[in-house]
């Protein structure tokens, strides 16, 4: 049937252009005339555009999502509410959520990025939970093009004005940097709370009758359709979306987390839902969804900062720091005045009603009425095809092998020394010292910071309530949560089912590193668009690595957020879509966070271990092989599921029984930037012994790259009982590497046959890795 | 001896504070919501860090006219003792209540990390467990804490002995790079003439649990409950 034989495409009161200027497809057209049966006017075109946007209903991805596993023992709440929920024991729950603002922060930086925490932060105190921690994972261009360091610059400031405002500290995270992420910066923001109600704040709306409010702060003509604009790809002509941005105020923020968290703890609140992505119409869609009843909203209530506004605006904008509550029927003056003494909107606005659909009021008419599972859940899906074999691009890229390269021996390449070398790779951004970016966040208020930022594979904070009454003593909150973003990019082009695997591995291996168990996860997938090929096959070979590790690891998905046509199209027409991200936020428990280890080598005499292979690692996908011969090529690291969990517990064991005194994992760099990072943080000097190196070379042994491996120092006195444990748990598959120096002694790695192969002294490496950053951001 | 702990919409601080005086020093501490107006009851004051009311205008220039700073102003007229820390060094400074005033950092950015402040009066209830000219470590977190106050001030507040601690390197020198902000003379921060009131940009209430590393910041709560207990009567 063609378009112009459907009686909906004849008499449609709107052109092609209009419907696909809300995002929505002619086929989706046709689907929402058949349900309303009618056509949808102006507002509830508005409405569908933004709910059937893949930011909010997941429409390409939901199938790829449904393979990961969402339960488990101290699993609260799984996906599909604001954030998810796992128990901590002695009471302690904690709700966590990673979300992406990656094209508002392409067009407006500053506030793209700053109400991207916003975001992530209301999802956490919607349940209840007051927060506790965020942490970023970031992806911006080459700091050598001016532009990116605009948007870097811009982005970090963002993320320090709101969060540092709001009082939450930002205790961790990652920034890459490669041309591929140019014009579409990724930013992901990852929040972490403590709950603070006997009850979790659910949002599925109940009670006939019960009234709705509104809660927080104005709504105005900002951030229209912002859902929709970030599920396009981006053009030249974005800039002209910066309407699609909102402004953040992280005051009033603050200010709606104190009151939030007072009205829930009254008893009064029935269901709350934030007012993200499409505002209004989401929030009413889902709670009256996930309810089984309707929602009646009286647009002439909403408290407004602008006059004028149509009900399409109303819908539509995404005007932060704004709530909506379904109270407890004759309670609503007791919130209301909760909200008003913080200096904040509160009005009722609408009603519970058993018809469930959402029906919009304005000036005394119906401007909108749909049924509310229209909206929010019996949403479009595309199946789409996968490719039946890998794309050339990947097929070629796994054809590269070692021999390609130029050759080498035991003093260096034929230009650059190991040591030259090793300096260089210190100071690419990717791997150098991010302390440029963590000192502009506040990442020690709310006294809970335990590990602070540069100083450990992950973040750890401690649990302690701050609305205990009587109130908690410090000293005996013991518990804490380590938590970690992480995903290597280039790894996750190369191979995505590989790479995403690698990525849940890291995750885990960065929390066992500071001696924390690995729990939950919230997964980000930031990726290019799923309607072409190459796209789709990308996000659907990730999502099968991540489901698959996430399972291996028993860290199940307890939700996230999915970020589509990550694409820009030059001047030429010519998309350019990122490397497929698949950010991992993963949590775990920290038993007695006064148990932890950071990175840093804590004592001179102290020795030295790596825990796994030594050998089997790639320069497929690695750092060195992309900044020191600028290829992009190999197969990258496959993941050890068996290898990986014994080397993580044996660390973690370690760790618990004060035999580890340090833990870093070999990632970007091999195990020679490892060391590296090992002697800065603790400022201090080792000599390193590598075995003969058995046929390979040098490169791979000190730069190539591979999971299961973590360095690790211990006491002296500890080595025995140290020793005899790794041979019960590894048998083999571990090093001693030598003996930590002191502070005056230079970094040296040598042959068995007592080659120098690397001799640097703490100066120089400190200074590669130290000013990295500043240095180009000065340039 | 009772504290009490202002608490305007955009303080966030102030939790901190309370949990150092309260929880970990086991003394009386309330909450001052920013409309109250009585502080009779409280022997000590603190202006916690934070943003007050938002501070898009300027750091503290919407606090000063609070009801709850009203009553902090009196309140040290009558030689209560008041400590402002961050913002509220801030909205002390826009109160009056210190000379001088806080500015943009240097480079314009916020910063956050531990610095090593040089401790320069130990005469005064606050700094009584510092030796005089100890080296101590307290985290800041600002973005607006270049001190500044102009020539014939600062000869006032030298000449009065007002300033408590200067940025120092780790060996006590005035180095540039030991600014962390730009401050003048490395002022991080200052007392009143009569020394009742102390404002700094550092937190010291950052520094003071065990279970989180270093207790530098702890020994100025422990110092004025020492000169509370010397003075009080039996």
């Amino acid at each position: 049937m063609t378009e112009a034989a459907t009686p909906a495409a004849t008499t449609a009161p709107f052109s092609p252009q209009e419907i696909a200027a809300e995002g929505i497809k002619p086929d989706e057209y046709a689907e929402i005339v058949r349900r309303l049966g009618r056509h949808p006017n102006k507002a509830e075109l508005g409405m569908f555009g933004v709910m059937w946007s893949e930011h909010c209903c997941y429409k390409n991805s939901r199938p790829l999502l449904a393979q990961f596993p969402t339960e488990g023992d101290r699993i609260l709440v799984g996906p599909g509410e604001n954030a998810g929920v796992v128990d901590f024991g002695d009471g302690l729950r904690v709700a966590f959520k990673i979300e992406s603002h990656n094209h508002p922060s392409a067009v407006e930086p500053f506030q793209g990025a700053a109400t991207g925490v916003g975001g992530i932060l209301r999802d956490i105190f919607t349940m209840g939970a007051r927060p506790l921690a965020v942490l970023n994972s970031l992806r911006f261009g080459s700091l050598e093009d001016a532009r990116t360091r605009r948007l870097f610059s811009s982005v970090v400031a963002g993320i320090a004005h709101y969060g540092n405002c709001v009082g939450v500290p930002t205790v961790g995270g990652e920034v890459y940097f490669d041309p591929a992420y140019g014009s579409n910066p990724l930013v992901n923001a990852m929040a972490i709370g403590l709950m603070e109600t006997p009850d979790i704040v659910k949002s599925g709306a109940t009670g006939l009758g019960n009234p709705v409010l509104y809660v927080g702060s104005t709504t105005g003509r900002d951030g229209m359709g912002g859902a929709s604009f970030a599920s396009a790809e981006l053009s030249d002509e974005s800039i002209d979306d910066r309407p699609a941005v909102q402004v953040g105020d992280p005051f009033l923020e603050k200010s709606l987390i104190e009151a939030c968290l007072e009205a829930f703890n009254t008893g009064a609140v029935v269901a709350a839902q934030d007012m993200g992505a499409a505002g209004i119409t989401c929030s009413t869609a889902e709670m009256a969804a996930k309810g089984g009843v309707g929602i009646e909203l009286d647009l002439d209530k909403i408290p407004v900062r602008e006059t004028g506004m149509v009900p399409y605006e109303f819908l539509l904008s995404e005007s932060q720091e704004r709530m909506l509550f379904v109270a407890t029927a004759g309670r609503e003056q007791e919130l209301i005045d909760i909200f008003h003494r913080w200096g904040l909107q509160a009005v009722v606005a609408g009603t519970v009603i058993a018809e469930p659909i959402v029906r919009i009021l304005h000036q005394g008419d119906v401007a909108a009425e749909v049924p509310a599972l229209a909206l929010s859940d019996d949403t479009p899906i595309y199946h789409r095809e996968l490719l039946a074999e890998p794309p050339d691009y990947a097929r070629h890229a796994w054809a590269w092998s070692e021999s390609a390269l130029p050759p080498c021996d035991a003093a260096g390449l034929e230009d650059m020394n190991w040591t030259a070398v090793l300096l260089h790779l210190l100071d690419t951004p990717t791997i150098a010292s991010k302390r440029w970016v963590y000192r502009q966040y506040d990442h020690q208020v709310q006294n809970n910071t335990v590990l602070l930022p540069g100083g450990a594979d992950a973040a750890v904070v401690r649990l302690r309530s701050q609305q205990a009454t009587p109130p908690v003593a410090p000293a005996t909150c013991k518990t804490g949560i380590a938590a970690t973003v992480d995903c290597n990019p280039r790894y996750v082009y190369l191979h995505p089912y590989e790479g995403a695997k690698m990525a849940v591995a890291e995750a885990a291996r960065n929390l066992s590193c500071v001696g924390a168990e690995p729990l939950a996860v919230t997964d980000n997938l930031n990726f290019g668009s799923p309607e072409k090929p190459i796209g789709y096959w990308q996000l659907a070979e990730a999502c099968r690595g991540l489901a698959e590790a996430c399972r291996e690891f028993r860290t199940p998905v307890t939700g996230g957020n999915v970020s589509l046509y990550n694409e820009t199209v030059d001047s030429a027409g010519v998309p350019q879509p990122i490397y497929p991200t698949p950010v991992v936020g993963m949590v775990g428990r920290v038993a007695d966070v006064t148990q932890v280890v950071g990175q840093g080598w804590q004592q001179a005499g102290d020795r030295l271990y790596l825990l796994g292979s030594l050998t089997d690692v790639t320069l497929g996908g690695s750092e060195y092989l992309a900044s020191v011969h600028q290829t992009i090529a190999g197969m990258p690291p496959i993941v050890n599921f068996e290898l990986e969990q014994r080397v993580q517990a044996v660390c973690r064991e370690g760790i618990r029984r004060g035999w580890v005194r340090s833990a870093h994992d070999c990632a970007e760099g091999g195990l020679a930037v490892a060391i590296a990072e090992s002697a800065i943080s603790g400022e201090r000097g080792a000599d390193i012994y590598l075995p003969a190196n058995g046929g390979q070379r040098w490169d791979t042994l000190l730069f190539g790259e591979g999971g299961a491996r973590i360095v690790v120092s211990v006491t002296p006195e500890q080595t025995p009982a140290w020793d005899a444990y790794l041979m019960e748990q590894l048998g083999n598959r571990w090093q001693a590497l030598g003996t930590v120096g002191t502070a005056a002694m230079p970094l040296r790695v040598l042959a068995s046959d007592q080659t120098v192969l690397l001799d640097a002294t703490m100066a120089e490496l400190h200074h590669a890795w130290a000013g990295a950053i500043a240095r180009r951001m000065m340039s | 001896m009772k504290f009490g702990v202002l608490v305007f919409p955009g303080s966030n601080c102030d939790r901190d504070a309370a949990m150092v005086t309260r929880d970990l020093l086991g003394q009386p501490t309330r909450m001052v919501w920013h409309e109250e107006s009585d502080l009779a009851d409280l022997d000590v004051v603190i202006v916690p860090g934070g943003f007050s009311y938002g501070d898009y205008l300027r750091c503290g220039a919407i606090a000063r006219f609070s009801p709850a700073l009203r009553a902090t102003l009196d309140h040290a007229q009558r030689g209560g003792l008041v400590l402002g820390i961050c913002n509220g060094f801030q909205v002390l400074t826009e109160a009056g209540l210190l000379p001088g005033a806080l500015m943009r950092n240097r480079d314009l950015h916020f910063v956050c990390d531990r610095v090593h402040l040089r401790v320069e009066r130990t005469t005064l209830p606050w700094t009584q467990a510092y030796q005089p000219g100890e080296r101590i470590t307290l985290p800041i977190a600002h973005g607006e804490g270049c001190y500044f106050a102009d020539a014939d001030m600062l000869k006032q507040i030298n000449d009065r002995e007002q300033v408590v601690f200067r940025y120092a390197a780790a060996d006590g020198s005035l180095t540039d790079d030991a600014n962390p902000n730009g401050s003048v003379e490395h002022i991080a921060g200052l007392c009143n003439t009569r020394g009742n009131v102390l404002g700094m940009m550092p937190h010291p209430e950052r520094a003071a649990d065990p279970m989180l590393g270093s207790i530098d910041g702890l020994r100025l709560f422990e110092g004025v409950l020492a000169a509370w207990a010397g003075a009080a009567p039996r």
